[in-house]
């Protein structure tokens, strides 16, 4: 099947087979390695990305249902070479180790920005419960999102752009695999 | 040797950012599957549904006939290169592909390699395996009946599933002691099967160029260089043309240790192809036949006066290794370092037995952060100890104190042969009962017992003592590779340098904390030094990273290597300044001329000399590098004290782990930020393994818990905000005080769940129950009906 996606910002047309999931056509078409694959279940999270905004399991999206939908991945995130104030935070409070959960990771937390700018501590982590992480045991993570949700005020850096957003875009996500 | 924090500051730049983060939070790191070579074809493995039977035949003729399969390996293909089995870390032997029957579910039978990842798999479904089921062993205590079926019947003569028998300590003496005891407290208890499941699986790229002869492995490996030398014994590869790659790893914890059949079989992919072969396991695969940690049937006894001064331990354990012994460690240790049990406290006399045994499940046994059994070993007493303190009506803590080793005994002999280098515990253990207001506690939990109060608070505490860093060449070697590693330092002609080490980070931080080991002996800046590992052709040889022995012996190596450095910078300088080596004088970062502060040459400056044209005096060959090889002289004995605060809900069983506060001393501390971050993780395990994870098996040996549908890591909700604390006691021996701490938290933190949940329902008259510690435990251990967590059957 013919889709056309656009991911971090460019646009791709390509022939998929309807069987491939998002997260190896982001990693295996698009050369986008920097989500990544944690299980065959859909428990980890590591595959996060947005779909239309929302953050989405990419491992339990087909890509033929993201034809005609934006996605972002945690190589969109950066721009100009800044980083996003979540990106940012991660690194500043110690928030990963092996790196491997970090893009679901962040891309999760951005999500859970979005619903709420100034979670409180249980909040952040009802917000991570669908991500797994092995090395950190998460405080660090937690820390990290509060302190980035400081340094996010709509209208100020790129993360201005999610934030204004979200108020059009929010509503029920219409793929299976969302982040909830 | 005793210090205190106000004499010890970290060593340079503290508490550093991370450099490796850049790329991590970008989506730029690399990890083996992100890597695609030119031609690159895709791997999968047909895997055993049964724990035991025969294979009667493979018939493979229809997945090679599918259009996209380049190849379909059996048993039989590898039989005919010599391939069909391969060493394990234990001299023993495992399937690399089943020839004769299976012996675990999960096991590979036959390797696919096909143009892509989905053909691949689409190929496994049409090969047709006849299977003639076999009994399996599940139960390990039932492994030595004499009507118990034998699993490995490969072995000509063989006719039991008896691995080794193994013991320390003073048998003779113990029972001597045990006789004339007071108090003698025994238990029975099952530290259940786990796995260490890292976030990223076990993969990877083999490619072999037909022309010039030269195998690279790109490869989820903790020990690069260990890796390539077996590759070369086993494959009759000469080695210098063998190339392991460890590139970015998404966590280890001991599971990427080991050489699995999936590895050898892509390796034969891309020899039987001429293309590279990736492959990539999936979840379920991980957890089902790679390394799984622990399995230790223990029988504890430990003896005591009345007034509760502990006099002996007596262990027995019946250790269950799977269908195939390809347990890590060193070659003279079979149960790891298991024989520390005798924990933090001075006792008389201690003797432990250990019996390996074999059943129909994956191999492994050492990983998950055990230091070699040591979270056995910690698990163990630390149990002991609490069933002794409620025996005797003593506080846990107070029981503990009173037993402690004084730091005016370190260096301290074990009763099991140990020399703990350093320690002062009851300092570590006060600590630990100010922080989580443990006077304070206590009287809650009594104001809630008195008041009926339906929650039951528990308080568990647990004291451990580590023995990480292997290890000294004469006693520690791993397939008899000696566990010394090297180190190189280059400093460049600018000024900047490369430090390339054998160890290989899988997110401890090496690439910060290295660097910054070299910037506290050499005054260079941690931003100016790379810190390279994990390519063999570029760093050189070393065991790798496992059992917290990065610190310990790669981190001495660092601090040897850049102090030959500065040696070198010295006798460049004398040349520059024109003065004697013996008139100069070292700061941070510079040589300068004694009594003149004002003449003196930064390594920057000398950097550049070393290379120039300046005359050197007789002997020294110009440049700026040395190279080192340390060989520990001995281990080192990180410490810490655990307190963990739970409320259980008796009506349903359900644990919240309400506090938990963890004082860990870990000698010097290069980075204080990077060694919470490994704190914290630890934890974690320990919530996991006390109250979530075990790899359960049911009568006909079908792997319960073989995926995260059911095998359960923490999430974020599970933990509790941690809260460390630290004490720091030097290493002695260790050139720069550090000890390692990567595996401290998840040793000793399971014992202080453990106890925790356990004193919340000591008001039910619950004496012990196994981990994990689910709903379900609980509630049926306050039904006086405990649950067989490793068997689906009770």
């Amino acid at each position: 099947m013919r889709i056309t996606v656009t991911v971090d910002g460019a646009q791709y047309t390509d022939e998929v087979e309807p069987r491939t999931l998002l997260v190896h056509y982001l990693r295996e078409t698009l050369g986008k390695v920097g989500t990544v694959v944690g299980c065959d279940t859909s428990n980890c999270g590591a595959c996060t990305v947005h779909l239309d905004g929302h953050s989405v399991k990419s491992c339990s999206v087909l890509a033929v249902q993201a034809d005609g939908c934006e996605v972002t991945t945690i190589e969109g995130l950066a721009r100009e070479g800044e980083l996003h104030p979540v990106q940012k935070a991660f690194h500043d409070n110690h928030a990963l180790q092996c790196g491997y959960c970090t893009p679901g990771m962040i891309m999760q937390s951005i999500d859970l920005l979005a619903d709420n700018p100034d979670p409180d501590e249980k909040t952040v982590r009802e917000g991570l419960e669908g991500n797994l992480c092995r090395c950190t045991g998460y405080q660090n993570i937690v820390r990290a999102v509060q302190d980035a949700a400081k340094h996010m005020s709509p209208g100020a850096g790129p993360e201005a752009e999610r934030m204004s957003d979200t108020e059009v875009r929010r509503a029920p996500s219409a793929v299976a695999g969302g982040g909830e | 040797m005793t210090a205190t924090e106000e004499h010890v500051s970290p060593m340079g730049y503290g508490r550093m950012h991370r450099k490796e983060d850049a790329r991590f939070v970008r989506g730029h790191g690399n990890y083996v599957d992100d890597i695609t070579l030119p031609g690159m074809l895709h791997g999968a493995v047909l895997r055993s549904p049964f724990a035991h039977a025969r294979i009667l035949s493979i018939d493979t003729s229809a997945a090679e006939a599918h259009p996209k399969v380049r190849a379909v390996i059996t048993g039989q293909t590898l039989e005919s290169l010599d391939l069909a089995w391969m060493p394990t870390l234990s001299h023993d032997v495992q399937a690399v592909l089943a020839t004769d029957k299976v012996r675990f579910q999960g096991q590979e039978v036959a390797f696919v390699v096909a143009e892509d990842r989905y053909s691949a798999r689409d190929a496994l479904e049409l090969i047709d395996v006849d299977y003639e089921a076999l009994p399996p062993v599940v139960d390990a205590r039932r492994a030595l009946d004499e009507d118990a079926p034998v699993i490995r019947d490969d072995v000509e003569g063989r006719t039991d599933n008896h691995i080794f028998d193994w013991e320390a300590g003073d048998r003779a003496r113990t029972d001597e002691v045990f006789a004339r005891a007071e108090v003698v407290v025994e238990q029975d208890m099952l530290y259940p099967r786990v796995h260490p499941a890292p976030m990223e699986t076990c993969g990877a790229i083999a490619d072999m160029d037909a022309i010039t002869g030269k195998l690279t492995v790109y490869t989820t490996t903790q020990a690069p260089h260990a890796h390539r030398t077996i590759y070369a014994l086993v494959a009759g590869l000469p080695e210098h043309k063998i190339r392991v790659v460890s590139p970015d790893i998404g966590g280890g914890f001991g599971n990427k240790v080991g050489i699995y059949p999936g590895y050898v079989c892509a390796v034969v992919g891309s020899i039987v192809t001429g293309k590279p072969v990736k492959w990539m396991e999936d979840r379920s695969e991980n957890l089902m036949s790679t390394s799984f940690a622990r399995d230790y049937h223990m029988h504890g006894e430990i003896a005591s006066t009345k007034d509760g001064r502990i006099l002996g331990v007596r262990v027995n354990v019946l250790a269950d290794h799977g269908a195939f012994n390809g347990t890590a460690q060193p070659t003279k240790f079979p149960a790891g370092f298991f024989s520390v049990f005798t924990g933090s406290y001075d006792i008389e006399a201690a003797h432990c037995a250990v019996t390996g045994v074999y059943t129909n499940k994956a191999p492994g046994g050492v990983a998950y952060a055990c230091s070699f059994r040591i979270t056995e070993a910690v698990y163990l007493i630390e149990r002991l100890v609490d069933l002794l303190a409620l025996d005797l009506g003593l506080d846990p803590a107070e029981l503990r104190m009173r037993n402690l080793l004084r730091p005016e005994q370190f260096p301290y002999v074990s009763k099991t042969g140990w020399e703990y280098d350093s320690g002062d515990y009851p300092r570590a253990l006060s600590k630990a009962l100010e922080l989580a207001g443990y006077d304070e506690l206590r009287a809650e939990q009594a104001r809630r017992r008195e008041a009926g109060d339906p929650t039951s608070m528990g308080i568990g505490v647990s004291f451990f003592t580590e023995a990480v860093g292997a290890g000294p060449r004469k006693h520690m070697d791993i397939l008899g590779l000696g566990m010394a590693d090297g180190a190189e330092l280059r400093v460049h002609p600018t000024g900047k340098a490369v430090l390339r080490l054998s160890c290989q980070s899988q997110g401890q931080g090496h690439e910060t904390t290295f660097a910054q080991i070299v910037a506290e002996e050499l005054g260079i800046s941690p931003d100016d030094i790379d810190v390279v590992h994990g390519d063999t052709d570029q760093t050189p040889f070393g065991l790798g990273t496992y059992g917290s022995r990065s610190t310990p012996v790669s981190g001495a190596a660092t601090a040897v290597v850049a102090r030959r450095v500065r040696e070198r910078a010295r006798l460049v300088a004398s040349a520059m300044l024109e003065v004697s080596p013996d008139d100069l004088e070292w700061e941070k970062g510079r040589w300068f001329v004694k009594g003149d502060r004002e003449a003196g040459k930064s390594i920057q400056d000398i950097a550049m000399a070393a290379h120039s044209s300046l005359e050197l005096p007789e002997g020294v060959e110009g440049h700026l590098d040395a190279s080192c090889v340390y060989n520990p002289p001995n281990l080192t004995y990180p410490f810490g004290a655990y307190i963990c605060v739970v409320d259980v809900d008796p009506g349903t069983g359900q644990v919240k782990v309400r506090d938990f506060v963890a004082v860990d001393d870990c000698g010097v501390r290069i980075n204080p930020m990077i060694v919470e971050g490994q704190v914290h993780g630890g934890l974690a395990d320990g919530i996991g393994m006390a109250l979530m994870q075990v790899m359960a098996f049911d009568p006909d040996g079908n792997h319960l818990g073989g995926s995260f549908m059911d095998y359960l890591v923490p999430t974020s909700m599970e933990c509790p905000s941690w809260r460390l604390g630290e004490t720091v006691t030097p290493s002695p021996h260790h050139p720069i005080g550090a000890k390692g701490v990567g595996e401290s938290a998840t040793v000793g933190s399971p014992a202080a769940v453990v106890n925790a949940v356990l004193d919340a329902l000591k008001p039910f008259g619950v004496r012990h129950a196994d981990m994990p510690l689910t709903p379900a435990a609980v509630w049926r251990a306050i039904q006086g009906n405990p649950l067989r967590p490793d068997l689906a059957v009770t």
